[in-house]
């Protein structure tokens, strides 16, 4: 698999877009798509609410497990992908395209955020 | 209990795969990497989980035919002028009526009725070398178990209990065009072959024990074959499905087959602290039969309390919402608990999420208004139904 070069990277495989306008997407990444397996429900933050970096803001359900989904950076969050809450299999069809999560506006990203190549070097077996 | 493969994570807890070295691997492991299986620790084997979608593997044995390594599960070996006593005294089924090549669904229960496992066993064909052979097929969790019970359970019986675990690779076919696809590879007579019996023969030139068994729901065969003949008869499979939608199968479809077709899982549905009858089995219980064996006092007893004042049910639940029951979740009603989920997945073949738990008899009965499952702290509405949540059209 390979993880876009233009994207930032959580050690929790949230991938985070470059802000357009203050404004970034977050999803996860295909190799914390694949380690979940097929996903059956996702619980996403509310359109207007604050996440916080490292905090959680929501869930994803798999056949086999349900996992807490965490907020990459802080700020408010100005829209979900709808699609995903009624097709969760998009996050594994298309976890860096289709299958985003939410975008948020961000007011603080933490110094820790990691580049495809360190994380690619994270999910190195 | 078996449970944690159902645990509440953090993303950031998946980590890369690690060494994997102090788990078993099956005859097959290679060819599962090369397909490239995710892997997952069952039972201390290392065991494919899914190749690819879990949901089409599921669904490709529901309308099409799935190919399952089972190489983990427990064979265990029962031979001599004595075997049928001594499984007669052992397991709680009537092992002595089971006819050449026929199979048996039973189970091996302690003396207070507490189950130990649940088992299916093979009545082999006669030989020259042996007169009576039975093959015992436990849960991987519980093939140590079982295998203790059965060698201290034949004191004083004429039989032989052998560990054979490492004898077999189990090659599991399933799925409605199984049958064309083996039909393909052998000339045994499998439409001669029932539901529930197994004879020797012939597939893809390896001998192997073809059983008409599965834990699907579906019409399927299990090939019981010499470690060393598994590739070879994986491939060959594999080459004769090509055309018809077989495809690899990994645990966790077995799991949500099994789950639709109402089948208990041992340390879900089935553990020592229940008796038969309180997984409502009580059926595989054969009192008629002749000579005392292990348990019948104690399940005397808890036949009488589950006719009576059965303590809970085990029944089905479908939800109305897309958020998925977990085993251990509680079960609730009017804001009380009133009962325990066992197993609970998206259905594939339903598109919800369904459940099996056991509840309080006063909320058991199919349409029983109010029930609902505790999912992290918010009732989710259930529907209370029969068992099982699919039955294949014959």
């Amino acid at each position: 698999m390979s993880n876009p070069q233009q994207l930032r990277y959580s050690k929790e495989h949230e991938w985070l877009s470059t802000a357009e306008d203050g404004v970034a997407t977050v999803g996860i990444t295909e190799f914390a798509a694949n380690a979940l397996g097929d996903v059956v429900y996702a619980q996403l933050p509310e359109v207007g609410s604050t996440v916080t970096a490292g905090d959680t803001c929501g869930e994803l359900e798999s056949t086999k497990s349900v996992s807490d989904l965490y907020s990459p950076v802080t700020g408010e969050v100005t829209e979900v992908n709808e699609d995903v809450t009624n097709d969760p299999s998009l996050v594994n069809s298309a976890p860096f395209e289709g299958g985003w999560l939410f975008k948020v506006r961000v007011t603080e990203e933490p110094a820790d955020l990691l580049s495809a190549d360190e994380y690619d070097a994270h999910t190195a077996g | 209990m078996g449970r944690n493969d159902l645990a509440r994570h953090a993303l950031g807890d998946i980590r890369p795969m690690s060494s994997t070295e102090e788990l078993r691997h099956t005859a097959l492991d290679a060819l599962h990497r090369s397909l490239g299986a995710t892997m997952t620790d069952f039972a201390g084997w290392d065991m494919p989980l899914r190749y690819g979608s879990e949901r089409d593997e599921h669904n490709a044995v529901r309308t099409k035919a799935g190919l399952f390594d089972l190489s983990h599960m427990g064979e265990i070996t029962v031979t001599g002028p004595q075997a049928a006593a001594l499984l007669n005294f052992a397991l709680v089924g009537n092992i002595a009526s089971v006819g050449v090549g026929r199979a048996r669904y039973t189970m091996i229960c302690r003396a207070d009725g507490g189950i130990l496992d649940d088992l299916i066993v093979y009545r082999l064909a006669e030989t020259e070398a042996a007169s009576s052979t039975y093959l015992v097929v436990a849960n991987a969790s519980n093939a140590q178990v079982v295998l203790d019970a059965l060698v201290e359970r034949s004191a004083g019986f004429d039989a032989e209990v052998r560990d054979d675990r490492d004898a077999y690779a189990l090659i599991a076919v399933q799925g409605p065009e199984s049958p064309g696809i083996l039909k393909s590879l052998t000339d045994a007579d499998l439409d001669g072959l029932k539901y529930y019996a197994g004879l020797p023969g012939t597939v893809a030139g390896v001998p192997a024990l073809i059983a008409r068994t599965g834990y699907t729901g579906e019409d399927g065969f299990e090939l019981f074959v010499k470690p060393e003949h598994a590739v070879e008869l994986w491939q060959a499979l594999t080459k004769a499905g090509e055309g018809v939608g077989l495809v690899p199968c990994g645990l966790s479809c077995r799991d949500t087959l099994r789950l639709e077709a109402g089948m208990p899982l041992y340390g879900h549905e089935l553990s020592t602290s229940l008796t038969p009858f309180d997984a409502g089995l009580g059926r595989v219980v054969k009192f008629e039969k002749e000579g005392d064996f292990v348990g019948r006092e104690a399940l005397t007893e808890a036949a009488a309390r589950a006719s009576q004042n059965p303590p809970r049910v085990l029944v089905g639940l479908i939800a109305e919402g897309r958020r998925v029951p977990r085993a251990g979740y509680p079960v609730v009603a009017g804001g009380e608990v009133i009962g325990e989920v066992t197993s609970g997945a998206p259905s594939p073949t339903l598109g919800k999420p369904i459940a099996m738990a056991y509840v309080d008899a006063a909320h058991s009965a199919p349409g029983t208004a109010g029930v609902g499952v505790d999912i992290r702290g918010s009732h989710e509405p259930y529907e209370v139904v029969a068992l099982p949540f699919y039955k294949r059209q014959k």
